[in-house]
């Protein structure tokens, strides 16, 4: 393994925080684990942005944007001049503090979610103990600035999305939280980079990512489905449904505020994909032992951008779901079937204890997740009934 | 008493005072976010991670949208007309300074004459977890029934209002 290549931006964090004078080094630190964090995530967004709209053009048939710079690549440099142009306009009737302090609330604590995610070896921010917790504490406080924002507006709509997006939030965090802590039983920590630890090294070339088993698949598609109903993307972007209530809940947002909510939204977007890479998908290791040499934070980008690709494609084949269904979903179906993958890892942890082979206690793990899932799926095929089309057929 | 310390127990005070004396019921809910927030504050400043961690996960996260979603539902997001004068006031006054008179005596005897311990205990999660299912047991197993009679109790009425 290249080691230069692997910590080469340690050793320059280091070098430059060592030429530095004595008294103003921890300073200096401070600001190098900073300065690229908000540097590099609002780039990947703005990138991010071009290649969604290329990406859902392509799916839907269309072009997308094609006019600034080659191939339209530099239209969020365009739209970003835009936003900062724009007059901001604040509506009359608004409550002017609030309707300013919302963008912020939301942005803050999200560029704060990145502090604790292990982007590669030694390259941690902040090791916490509690490094789940603190993600989970700050991610529940952004639900508070969808509402400020949505209440101070003064509109209808407005209200509507920010009910919308605080019951949906805190309906999912629910599963999101219970499907991460089948992950911390196993490991036995909070903390990212011990449950990164946990996931290194391999068995017959095969890593130990908790994906490849059965309660870290199920716990995986779980955090996937509950991170997007989060992040209020799509198929669950309800509080912002443009064809029912405008844009929701920053529909009199104008010029950079509004710039802001679009920054938050996908800023916390990609943090939930960090967390759920560190969980579930290994964080930084490679995926095969022979794939070693390859840096260890080149692993982490390409597993995000592997999953900004598919909350693209999510966005671009998955139609919105009805306010009922979505409720439904989170507590008749993600609720049960998390609480039945805890009790899977604690049983994995035990044969695991008892050396069962890995086998055995794939089959046996995955027959108590099976059973339930079909069970719920045919409740609810049995319920829904048939889907007819007055019109399509 | 440390810098961090006295500017934390000013934004407690501050946005206390200002949730219980603001005429908007929104905006009292948004000052006691900070007060939560202050108060998550001083446990991090005492080391304590996972309670501060957990103060703004329940506090913030849960109990506030729950506040908020009380006063959405319930009377509307106008600010409201100034409450009567009544008596009750000067009770609760009374009240308020009788158990506080209680807290602050309790306070003042309990403090003997040898000082804090100086050497800070590790307090990790793990420990807490551990003390938690060992030594506490019987009370976390008592907490868990309650919360889920309250959790039983709160699907019952939602039901019955359904059939009606």
């Amino acid at each position: 393994m290249d080691d230069s290549l692997d910590q080469i931006f340690v050793t320059l964090k280091h070098t430059v925080v060592g030429l530095c004078p004595e008294c103003i080094q921890p300073l200096v630190s401070i600001l190098l684990s900073i300065v690229p964090l908000v540097a590099v995530f609002p780039l990947i967004f703005a990138l991010t942005t071009v290649v969604e709209r290329k990406g859902l053009g392509r799916i839907q048939n269309r072009l997308g944007p094609n006019r600034v710079g080659p191939f339209g690549f530099l239209q969020f440099a365009a739209d970003g001049i835009k936003s900062l142009i724009k007059e901001d306009i604040v509506p009359r009737a608004a409550d002017k503090l609030v309707h300013f302090l919302a963008p912020i609330s939301l942005v803050v604590p999200v560029l704060l979610l990145y502090s604790v995610l292990p982007y590669g070896r030694n390259m941690v921010p902040i090791d916490l103990d509690a490094g789940v917790l603190f993600f989970f504490a700050l991610g529940a406080s952004t639900e508070l600035s969808l509402f400020m924002a949505g209440w101070s507006s003064r509109n209808k709509y407005s209200l509507l999305g920010a009910m919308r997006s605080i019951a949906q939030m805190v309906s999912y965090e629910m599963p999101l939280v219970l499907s991460s802590l089948s992950v911390v039983m196993i490991v036995g920590s909070l903390s990212l980079p011990k449950i990164v630890e946990a996931q290194m090294g391999h068995t017959a070339g095969i890593t130990h990512w908790f994906v490849f088993t059965p309660w870290g698949l199920a716990g995986f598609l779980l955090f996937l489905v509950a991170s997007l109903a989060e992040a209020n993307r799509s198929p669950f972007d309800l509080p912002e449904a443009e064809s029912e209530i405008i844009a929701g809940y920053f529909v009199e947002y104008s010029g950079f505020k509004f710039a802001l909510f679009f920054l938050g939204e996908y800023l916390g977007l990609f943090a939930m994909a960090g967390l759920g890479i560190t969980l579930f998908l290994g964080g930084w290791t490679a995926p095969l032992a022979c794939l070693d040499f390859v840096p260890s934070w080149a692993w982490f980008f390409l597993k995000l951008f592997a999953m900004i690709a598919l909350f693209i494609w999510i966005r671009g084949t998955v139609p919105r779901l009805r306010a009922d269904q979505l409720m439904g979903l989170a507590w008749k179906f993600m609720l049960p079937m998390a609480l039945i993958n805890l009790l899977v890892a604690g049983l994995w942890h035990f044969m695991r204890v008892a050396e069962w082979p890995f086998g055995v206690r794939w089959v046996v793990c995955g027959f108590i997740l099976i059973v339930p899932y079909a069970v719920f799926s045919w409740v609810f095929a049995a319920k829904v009934g048939k889907r007819t089309y007055r019109y399509a057929n | 008493m440390t810098p961090s310390f006295t500017i934390l127990a000013f934004l407690i005070l501050a946005s206390a005072l200002a949730a219980m004396s603001l005429r908007n019921l929104v905006h009292c809910a948004l000052c006691l976010v900070v007060t939560f927030a202050g108060i998550a504050g001083l446990f991090l400043q005492l080391n304590a991670e996972f309670v501060g961690f957990a103060q703004i996960l329940v506090y913030v996260g849960a109990v506030m949208i729950l506040i908020v979603f009380a006063i959405l539902l319930t009377r509307g997001a106008e600010p409201a007309a100034p409450a009567a004068f009544t008596h009750s006031t000067w009770i609760g006054v009374a009240l308020a300074v009788v158990a506080f008179l209680t807290i602050a005596g309790a306070v003042v005897t309990s403090v003997g004459p040898t000082p804090l311990a100086a050497a800070a205990p590790d307090v990790s999660v793990r420990a807490i977890g551990v003390k938690l299912m060992h030594d506490h047991v019987l009370p976390l197993e008592a907490i868990g029934l309650l919360l889920t009679a309250a959790m039983i109790g709160a699907v019952i009425v939602a039901m019955e209002e359904k059939r009606k």
